[in-house]
Order: C-alpha cells, then structure tokens, then sequence
C-alpha cells in the first residue's frame, strides 16, 4: 500500500531534526527580506501575515498526519510532534511581530484591540491554548499523563477551527489562498468524527464491498 | 508621458510617500487581490484609447475622448490618501475637479447623485477572469452630487508628474480624499448623473461593515478593526512602524465637514 519508500531507522531521528531547520527557513529569509527591504512598502505587515499563514500550514500538517495514516497508509507519526511545536513557534513569532513591531507596545491600545476585535481575541485564545501543549510535547510528560495527554492535546482541534477563523475575519474578501486553508483545515477536522467508522469499514467492511462485488 | 500643471492651494506640504511605494503597493482587485498584483500584473492593460460617457439627468449627455479630458485644466494635488485597512500615503497628483467636466453637461435639477463605473477587460484584466472573482464587476462607485461638485474632489490622470499607471488607474480616476481609498474609482469609463443613491461595490459586498459614504472617521471602527490609528506608508521601517493618528475627514474637516451638518456619521458610516 506504501508507496513513498520507507526511510531507514537510522535516519528517524536525523529527518525529525532536519524538519525542524527546514521549518524554521521560511521565517528565517522572510525575516532577513524584511530587515534589508526585500518584502515591499509595508514590509511588517508582510512578515506578520506570512508567519502566520506558516503556523496555519505547520497546524494543518499536523493534523493531516492521522488521515495519512489512515488512508494512504504512510506513518509520518514521528514527525507530528515537530510539525506540531512549529506551528506554535510561528503563532508565537506571527504574535511577537503584531505586538513588537506593527503596534508597537503601546499597550492601552493592544488591550482594547484584544477585547474588542473577535479575530484578535480568537488569535489570543489560540496562542494561549498552545502553550499547554508545547510545553507537555516530550516524551516524559506522554509517560507522566498517561491518557490524559490524549485529552489534553485534542485542545488542537479547537485551535485549529479558531487560526482558520481568525483568518476568515482578518481578509477583507476570501480569496483563493485564504479558502484554501480554511477549507484544509475544515476538511482534516471533519475527517475526526468520521475516523471510527471508516477504520471499522477499512477493517470489517472490505468483505462486504466484496460481496457487493459479486 | 509627461504632463504640466499649476500648483493648488489644496495641496499639503506634507513629506510624499515615494514613488515607488505609490505604484507598488496598490489595491486594485480588477488586477488581482495582493498589494502586488495591480504592479505586476497589468501589463497588458492599454488604457488608449479611451473614452468616458457622461449621461443619466443632464442637459447635454455626451462621451469625452481622454485627449479631450488631458487638456483641462491640470492641477497639482497633493493628498492623503487613507484606506480602509489602516495605511496612507501622500500622493502627488495631477488632475482637474469634477465640477469642471460636470459643468460641461449640464445636470438637471432632478440628479441628486453621481455614479462611477469602471471598465471590463477581463482579457487584460486577470483579477476579472478566473474561478475566485473577489467582486462584481463592473466596479462602482457613487457621491452625492455635492460631494462631487465639492472643489477637492478631482478627476486625476497622472501622478509624480506623469501620466497615470496602469496599476493606479489609468488613463482617469476619481480622487475624494476624505473618504476611504475605495470610493476613488479607477480607470473610468461611464459617469452618470442619477436621482436615488446608486449601488457601490463594497456595500454590495459587505453592507454591514462599508457604507454608501464611507468618511475617514477615526471615531467610526471598521467592525473588525479599529479606524483610529493609520500606518504611514514609507516612512519608518522594519524595525519602526510609523503608526499615527487617523484625522476626521482624513484632515480635510476644515473644507468638507458642513457637508454633513446634522448628519448623523456613525449611522451613515
């Protein structure tokens, strides 16, 4: 069923941490652009919203690898965590940049924005339920929760649902970038619930199809 | 092409934002929805020849060739130029007011508006072809009548000393620089003089968050971000936003506010 030839054991480790520098160029060079004037006229705004169209990529990946598995039958378990930490690493850059170089710290009129504007609120909140699950992201705290670990990091899910919102709400029309990524991310949600019944399908149900076939 | 006109005692003394940055980074959907796209993607836009039919409540309804309309009376206007998204710049343009052009076909007692429509080309226009079509096209826009008349707001068909750019709305646009960028419609070919509030493209999109006037008003928030603060574009840098305060009337109180006198501006935002 594989067809993406499986990588030695060996190299496990090697990729997760190549992942992690391959994850973090796209802030890198967007960063240098922004410092030597390669990202145009409003060059922080730029910046900000490429970072945060990155940790909604790196949130999708992350969500995307369960659906893998499941269907195409290609185990990428072992890179979930580092695509998972990434895209915490770009909300937290995309809200650094919001809040250090676009406003400015000037902090009465952040406060209101926070209160006033539903997509900043909602960014808020999901930078804030992240941080919960980057902090458990290791192997001893897996072992220490136990299968409240599993419970804890379904907070992605609703996270998720709030960066593709906060998107919605911060363009001034839907375009295609835009709708692609919400509609990513809508689609890798809506797989969740329907997951038991297509594996119990995938397992049970392949003599039925079979008869069907007959 | 260059083009000569005589300076205006409405122009600011403000510092321009650079050229560059006036003709890079520009809303312009009919081109495409990124800040670059009208720059980089208009290239097969031939703005000659062109033509705009003035007609609706007028005495002498007529089209006027853009030959015809560059040898008005040009004048230098430097404006602030405010968007809705929360960035500005300082525009040297070069234009004429559209009371000078309406004048010429006598409106009727009876027009109370004037409505703007710009061209469609989807074969040189790539934003108005395509399966995701962020607008209606054709784009419109309105005033009423005495906004349109008002000596500030202007017919423009050039900029830095030049004609128009493609991606700044070649060969003619409207400039009303106290309202919101979006009510300055580019790249014009139909005016007409009407009677009831005509349909603007914005407010058909999104009525709850733009309105008919649409007036800077820091006093009046954008329903999912604030108005009150506006970012200066080319000035600062990556390290320095130049945020400041946004003016009423983008700072052209002074001339435009009896305009609305007893007008209620939160609700005809």
């Amino acid at each position: 069923m594989t067809v993406i030839p499986s990588l030695s054991r060996r190299l496990h480790g090697p990729s997760i941490w190549a992942l992690y520098v391959i994850g973090l160029c796209p802030a890198a060079w967007y960063f240098y652009q922004g410092a030597t004037g390669g990202l145009g006229v409003n060059p922080v705004k730029t910046f900000e919203h490429l970072l945060g169209i990155w940790a909604l990529r790196f949130l999708i990946a992350t969500l995307a690898i369960t659906p893998l598995r499941d269907i195409v039958g290609v185990n990428w378990l072992r890179y979930r965590r580092a695509l998972g930490l990434l895209a915490f690493y770009y909300v937290v850059m995309h809200f650094s940049v919001w809040l250090i170089l676009d406003r400015g710290l000037e902090v009465s009129s952040i406060a209101g924005d926070i209160v006033k504007r539903p997509y900043i609120t909602i960014g808020i909140v999901c930078l804030v339920s992240l941080v919960p699950l980057a902090v458990t992201s290791n192997n001893w705290s897996i072992r220490r929760l136990g299968p409240r670990w599993s419970k804890l990091h379904q907070l992605i899910y609703p996270v998720a649902l709030g960066g593709a919102l906060h998107y919605l709400l911060a363009v001034k029309s839907v375009t295609f970038q835009p709708f692609v990524h919400i509609g990513l991310v809508a689609v890798l949600l809506a797989y969740r619930p329907l997951r038991k019944p297509f594996l119990a399908w995938k397992r049970g149900g392949n003599p039925r199809v079979a008869r069907a076939g007959r | 092409a260059p083009l000569t006109a005589s300076p205006s005692r409405f122009s600011t003394d403000e510092k321009l934002t650079p050229k560059e940055a006036v003709t890079s980074y520009n809303n312009f959907y009919e081109f495409g929805t990124a800040k670059s796209d009208p720059a980089e993607r208009s290239g097969q836009f031939d703005p000659l020849p062109w033509s705009v039919k003035v007609d609706g409540l007028v005495g002498k309804p007529r089209e006027f060739g853009i030959e015809e309309l560059m040898k008005m009376p040009l004048e230098d206007r430097v404006y602030r130029l405010r968007c809705v998204e929360g960035w500005s710049m300082v525009i040297p343009w070069i234009g004429f007011p559209l009371a000078a052009l309406l004048d010429q076909v006598e409106p009727l007692g009876s027009a109370k508006y004037v409505s703007f429509e710009t061209v469609v080309r989807p074969e040189e226009m790539p934003g108005q072809t395509g399966f995701f079509q962020p607008l209606e096209w054709p784009y419109v826009e309105g005033l009423r009548l005495d906004e349109a008349r008002h000596p500030l707001t202007i017919l423009s068909v050039g900029l830095y000393g030049e004609t128009l750019p493609n991606q700044n709305g070649a060969p003619i646009r409207l400039i009303v620089p106290w309202k919101y960028g979006f009510k300055s419609i580019k790249s014009i070919v139909k005016i007409s003089l009407v009677e009831e509030q005509p349909e603007t493209t914005w407010k058909n999109s999104n009525a709850r968050e733009y309105g008919f006037y649409s007036n800077v008003n820091p006093e009046v928030d954008h329903p999912r971000w604030s108005q009150a603060t506006e970012q200066r574009i080319g000035e600062g840098g990556f390290f320095s936003v130049a945020n400041r305060p946004t003016l009423k009337f983008n700072g052209y109180a002074d001339e435009v506010a009896g305009l609305y006198d007893g007008m209620d501006l939160k609700a005809n935002f």
